[in-house]
């Protein structure tokens, strides 16, 4: 039952993903293109999934808990440092390069295109190799 | 490359991206999040941990074949970059989402949702440099 829904869940966002346009880096890339091909699509696709979340969000964490968990896991890091910014602008510029953001691309899998599937795998790469630099640095830190 | 603007589709599967994120909150108490449901599943986390994560994963996947099955046509997916482009910004991407801790569905839309000033600037950090490497592309470089 938890696994049947939490596919459905991926389903329903797998559509979402699909009909609004983020599996498509040529829609992606033009939102971000004042100065040419401009295409204002995206800011709806945020606009409704930001305020459908946000009413949800609300409605959800009224409960004590979630109904498949025993606890609602929330982030609670707050702070607001160079990995975050730095982090976050580096991921600015590879969606730039490539107009495919993670849950952009992970939906685009489906449509079986080699182009998806390397990114895919060079993003994997990108996270093994930020997890191995954060591990090397962590120890480099614990050490000094 | 033009593409038509399509604010009512663009709307709806934004409002699919929301209840997903909703139910997703709601069935397992989880922000939706790409970049941790998929950082969860390639890293030698505890193996119950990894089966939700797949589920949900295959479920995205899944997504365009739906919408196959439905319309009768697999959703557009244009790619007016180079491979070696795909490939430097997948890097790229994984880097930063790893150090940045989300992306666009974790920081962009449950961060924004839940007004985390964290993910307020992500968000903003991320969309300057996505517009910068567009324009400095395609109107400096010319690629």
């Amino acid at each position: 039952m938890r696994l049947l829904s939490t596919y459905l869940i991926g389903l329903i966002f797998g559509v979402g993903i699909s009909i609004s346009g983020m599996a498509n880096p040529a829609k992606v890339l033009n939102f971000f293109d004042f100065a040419g091909t401009w295409d204002p699509s995206l800011a709806f696709v945020m606009g409704g999934a930001v305020v459908v979340t946000f009413i949800g969000y609300r409605l959800v964490l009224t409960r004590n808990r979630p109904v498949f968990d025993e606890g609602f896991a929330l982030p609670t890091n707050r702070k607001i440092d160079l990995p975050l910014i730095g982090g976050s602008a580096l991921f600015g510029v590879g969606w730039g390069i490539a107009g495919f953001c993670p849950g952009g691309s992970l939906p685009a899998l489906g449509t079986g295109r080699w182009e998806v599937l390397l990114f895919v795998a060079a993003m994997v790469a990108g996270i093994w190799l930020a997890k191995f630099l954060q591990s090397v640095g962590g120890a480099a830190t614990a050490k000094s | 490359m033009e593409t038509i603007f399509t604010p009512w589709q663009s709307l709806a599967g934004g409002a699919l991206i929301g209840l997903a994120a909703t139910l997703l909150m709601l069935s397992l108490g989880r922000i939706f999040g790409a970049t941790g449901i998929l950082s969860g599943l390639v890293s030698l986390g505890p193996a119950q941990d990894r089966v939700w994560r797949l589920a949900l994963l295959l479920g995205m996947v899944s997504g365009p074949l739906a919408v196959l099955l439905v319309t009768g046509q697999m959703p557009t997916v244009q790619v007016p970059v180079s491979a070696l482009m795909l490939v430097i910004g997948g890097l790229a991407v994984g880097v930063g989402v790893t150090y940045g801790s989300g992306c666009t569905s974790g920081h962009g839309v449950c961060g924004i949702a839940r007004q985390s000033p964290r993910s307020f600037i992500a968000v903003l950090t991320f969309m300057i440099a996505t517009a910068a490497t567009v324009y400095i592309l395609r109107h400096v470089i010319g690629v």
